[in-house]
């Protein structure tokens, strides 16, 4: 099928208003949060239900196109780039609430809704949903499902995949199906595919309907912002809360380039000359939340905090909450480009993994501002360099690169949220084996044999699904489908 | 090179003398000594044709549909080593064979635990993840597949492969081990995994309640929903005498965070019924006790599950049958929306060609139709291979059934492992 017969039959799918193909307006859609890759792709389309989703899948697979799904673009790996010969599938007009079940505490939304519009919703009846990316004002629940996402409240509570209970799924043959049963009885009878389908990046079909868990908001929170010296004394603070048994609902650290971003930003007023702060937030029962609040403060001193500033109301909590979570763009402030990384370490090795990266940093003449969920382990180095400057821009990318190698090197992973997608595929193989990465491919070709959902992201070289294993070669449809990368 | 071969060289595998699944006798016994060795025994069973199934402490062993074929049985109870346990990051890293009790032992010194509580007193890590098995705490903690963070999996030709890894944050690549949580040995051998852990609470506080009816309990459980209460656990148990019913609850923490906690539910709940907040004696006897499920002498057994809403109904449901076809004692996870059932009828009374027998089928298909109206399932999780054959196991599978089928079809081409055992003939 030729791309003029194509859009016509995708306009007669979603109607002329859901679908673009004006090269100009497809320019919108050449990125995602991502903005170091851009691909122009054939063909957007904008469905406003899962029918149309359906229909317009069925259609690229009928005409052996591929498709890229996407929510609100908010995605920093690169996950919803598009292909240049293939379809967007944009599900941003998707944006009902279906149901709110109280009483068994699940909300069923459209893939296109909001991450805290699900919170909103739901708030005055004292629930709210978990996960917290930053970017939860803008990012769609859909894409929260493909990218597994986390954010600083996961350390309690866990991430994506632990509050979606059931997922209605358009595989890429166009066929409807169902994970996770009926999303409120536990433990449906059959495979898990639910547990693979969240957080596979988009490359095993596109979510239509999706049913979250949903929490009772706690009785208590309490948060405090606590200051010292140098990372290894919060480090050092982070371990000691950790080893009293006690788990907050967030460990969040900032070093202090990162603090001068964010003070530039949204003057949170960070005690002066402080080398990094922790913010600490507990929440649960009121009783167990005031005693063990106690105690971390008490840790915090102990591990020479120099500064303790306790959260007097949810305005000053939104505050340091707004610093932290502001980090990234501040960073925009202090520097003309940056790279962000998403590593992961075990927690222990923080404080020798943070004076190592210092150490690269200093090598490569760069700066690095870090900020991090301490608690798990989770970095986000911000890797600062000015393109214009001869050089930098590469020098910056190695370093990027040396930090996940010092990550994988201490028995970590190359991304604790972000997800792999175009960004991390080349480093997917340093961190897993060629029969690991197979055993992940078979998956993928029960799905997806012909690889046309988001093809390209993940995985380097998958191997076509009927292949043998043996010498590895480029897929075609990524070879086609990347052609102009840039 | 075949399974006789490794038969000959050694220790691995050895006549099975009359081990068997369902009434299936094996051919072959394997006790693989290293994940590689599991290789080489999946690799050799693989050149022979051979069907395989797995075992680790054999207590789930009655799960899943009778195997249409059965030549050797793999039994991971020598891969047996806690592998690593870094406190400070809060993970372990263990064999699949090693008994989770023997697990929590280990970790006890550091005030840790592995937050799984199923009652299988024989439970291995490996068995756990392929029979999802859970217990009352999952309520606070989730099931395994909450709690897995990396596995390494040998496939049904002998390729070892992991995903995940030592790190709880991790969304390189897909996530094998939630596949693999509830598999039933279908996709390949559970190997190795790690897990994340969390610390043991200081101190319990229980609340218990007498109720009298369905819908008491109900009641009382969706009281119990509408605060900010924490609780660990929420039990119903009935007993084969019938009706009241037991309510108990379970908070986990420091002393005065459950104390205030105990005391705020005693007295929700005292406006239900009879509540009691339980002395110290009482917390260890109620605690001993959670989550027993007297499965034991019962000629079959039954998981229903079904939105937690729906309590008072199911049990509704479950009290207007024929007590002897619907069940002897009952425990539920009442807030999660799981129910164990053990049968009146006890080990041996239900023989095929009795009179009862089709009476049994028709109580549990009647009960099966009842839960999928409400969205749930009804599992046979213990019975006699007649039975099994008769119920179908699992019930009806779903619109992805299909998929499922693709699935198996990538990791087990050849139909090998444990063929017919889970869902929908699979």
């Amino acid at each position: 099928m030729d791309r003029q017969a194509l859009i016509r039959r995708l306009t007669g799918i979603v109607g002329p208003q859901g679908v673009i193909s004006e090269r100009n307006q497809l320019r919108t859609y050449e990125c995602d949060g991502l903005a170091n890759f851009r691909v122009i792709p054939s063909v957007v389309v904008l469905p406003e239900t899962a029918d149309q989703v359906r229909g317009t899948v069925k259609a690229c697979h009928e005409a052996g196109v591929p498709f890229v799904a996407r929510g609100s673009g908010t995605g920093l790996s690169g996950g919803a780039l598009p292909v240049s010969d293939g379809v967007l599938i944009v599900l941003a007009r998707m944006r009902r609430v279906l149901d709110l079940d109280l009483s068994n505490r699940r909300a069923v939304v459209e893939p296109g809704v909001l991450n805290l519009q699900v919170t909103k919703e739901v708030a005055p009846n004292g629930l709210y949903y978990a996960p917290d990316p930053s970017s939860q004002q803008v990012c769609s629940i859909g894409g929260n499902v493909a990218e597994n996402s986390g954010g600083a409240h996961c350390l309690k509570y866990g991430f994506t995949t632990n509050h979606v209970t059931a997922c209605e799924v358009v595989l890429p043959d166009g066929e409807l199906v169902h994970l996770g049963g009926d999303g409120r009885s536990p433990d449906p009878p059959g495979y898990d595919l639910l547990g693979a389908f969240v957080g596979s990046e988009g490359t095993l079909g596109i979510t239509t309907t999706v049913t979250l868990r949903l929490l009772r908001k706690p009785e208590a929170v309490r948060t405090l912002l606590a200051a010292f010296e140098s990372t290894d004394h919060a480090g050092d603070a982070v371990s000691k809360i950790i080893g009293a048994g006690i788990v907050p609902a967030a460990i969040e650290m900032m070093d202090a380039l990162a603090m001068e971003a964010a003070e530039a930003a949204v003057h949170v007023h960070y005690p002066e000359g402080a080398g990094a702060v922790l913010v600490v937030e507990l929440d649960g029962p009121a009783a167990e939340v005031e005693h063990q609040f106690e105690e971390v403060e008490r840790l915090c001193r102990e591990a020479g905090s120099t500064t303790i500033q306790i959260a007097e109301d949810d305005d000053q909590r939104a505050l340091f909450w707004k610093g932290r979570k502001s980090a990234f763009a501040a960073v925009g402030r202090i520097s003309p480009d940056y790279y962000v990384q998403d590593g992961v370490i075990p927690r222990t090795a923080l404080p020798e993994v943070l004076r190592k990266i210092n150490r690269m940093a200093d090598e490569r003449g760069l700066r690095v501002a870090n900020v991090f969920h301490a608690g798990d382990g989770n970095l986000h180095p911000l890797v600062l360099y000015d393109g214009s400057v001869e050089g930098q821009e590469q020098r910056a990318e190695e370093l990027a690169a040396e930090i996940l190698y010092t990550c994988l090197e201490h028995g970590g992973s190359i991304t604790g949220e972000h997800g792999v997608g175009f960004d991390k595929k080349q480093y997917l193989p340093k961190q897993f084996g060629p029969e690991d990465l197979d055993t992940m491919q078979l998956v993928r070709c029960a799905f997806d044999p012909d690889g046309r959902a988001n093809p390209g992201k993940v995985f380097p070289t998958p191997r076509l699904c009927g292949e043998r294993p043996g010498p590895r070669r480029v897929h075609p449809v990524e070879q086609a489908g990347l052609a102009e990368v840039f | 090179m075949g399974v006789q071969d490794l038969a000959r060289d050694g220790l691995m595998v050895r006549p099975a003398d009359g081990y068997g699944i369902d009434g299936v006798e094996a051919r072959f016994l394997a006790r693989p000594r290293s994940v590689e060795e599991a290789g080489q025994v999946l690799a050799a069973a693989a050149a022979d044709g051979l069907a395989v199934s797995f075992v680790g402490g054999g207590g789930k062993l009655g799960l899943g549909n009778p195997p249409e074929r059965l030549d050797l049985v793999v039994e991971t109870t020598a891969l047996d080593q806690v592998l690593e346990h870094a406190a400070g990051d809060l993970v372990v890293r263990a064999q699949a064979g090693v008994r989770l009790a023997d697990l929590q032992a280990t970790l006890a010194p550091a005030g840790q635990q592995l937050a799984l509580d199923p009652p299988e007193p024989r439970a291995t890590l490996g068995g756990v993840v392929a029979a999802n098995a859970s217990g009352p705490r999952r309520l606070r903690y989730g099931t395994v597949r909450d709690l897995l963070i990396g596995i390494t999996v040998v496939l049904a030709d002998g390729t070892v492969a992991r995903a995940g890894g030592k790190v709880v944050k991790n969304v390189a690549g897909y996530d094998l081990g939630k596949l693999f949580c509830g598999s039933l040995g279908t996709l390949g051998m559970v190997a190795e995994v790690i897990f994340r852990l969390h610390p043991v609470p200081a101190a319990a506080s229980v609340v218990t309640l007498a109720v009298d009816g369905p819908a008491q309990a109900g009641e009382a459980v969706g009281r119990l929903q509408e605060t900010a209460l924490e609780p660990s656990a929420v039990e119903l148990t009935v007993d084969e005498f019938g009706w009241p019913g037991r309510l108990t609850t379970v908070f986990e923490g420091i002393q005065p965070g459950v104390e205030a906690q105990a005391a705020a539910a005693a007295e929700l709940l005292g406006r239900v019924g009879e509540a009691a907040v339980a002395g110290p004696g009482g917390v260890e006897a109620a605690l001993s006790q959670l989550g027993a499920r007297p499965f034991e002498k019962a000629e079959y057994a039954l998981k229903a599950t079904f939105p937690p809403a729906e309590l008072a109904g199911v049990l509704g449901d479950l009290a207007g049958t024929e007590r002897r076809w619907s069940g002897g004692s009952l425990s539920a996870h009442a807030a999660t929306g799981v129910l164990w059932l053990a049968s009146a009828a006890r080990e041996g009374d239900l023989p095929a060609d009795s009179p009862a027998f089709p009476m049994a089928v028709a109580a549990i298909r009647d009960q099966r139709e009842r839960l999928a109206a409400r969205g749930g399932s009804l599992v046979l999780v213990k019975g006699p291979p007649e039975l099994k054959r008769a119920v179908d196991v699992w019930g009806p599978p779903g619109d992805a059934v299909g998929l499922m089928r693709r699935v198996k079809e990538r990791f087990d081409p050849d139909r090998r492992l444990g063929p017919g055992r889970f869902v929908g003939g699979i």
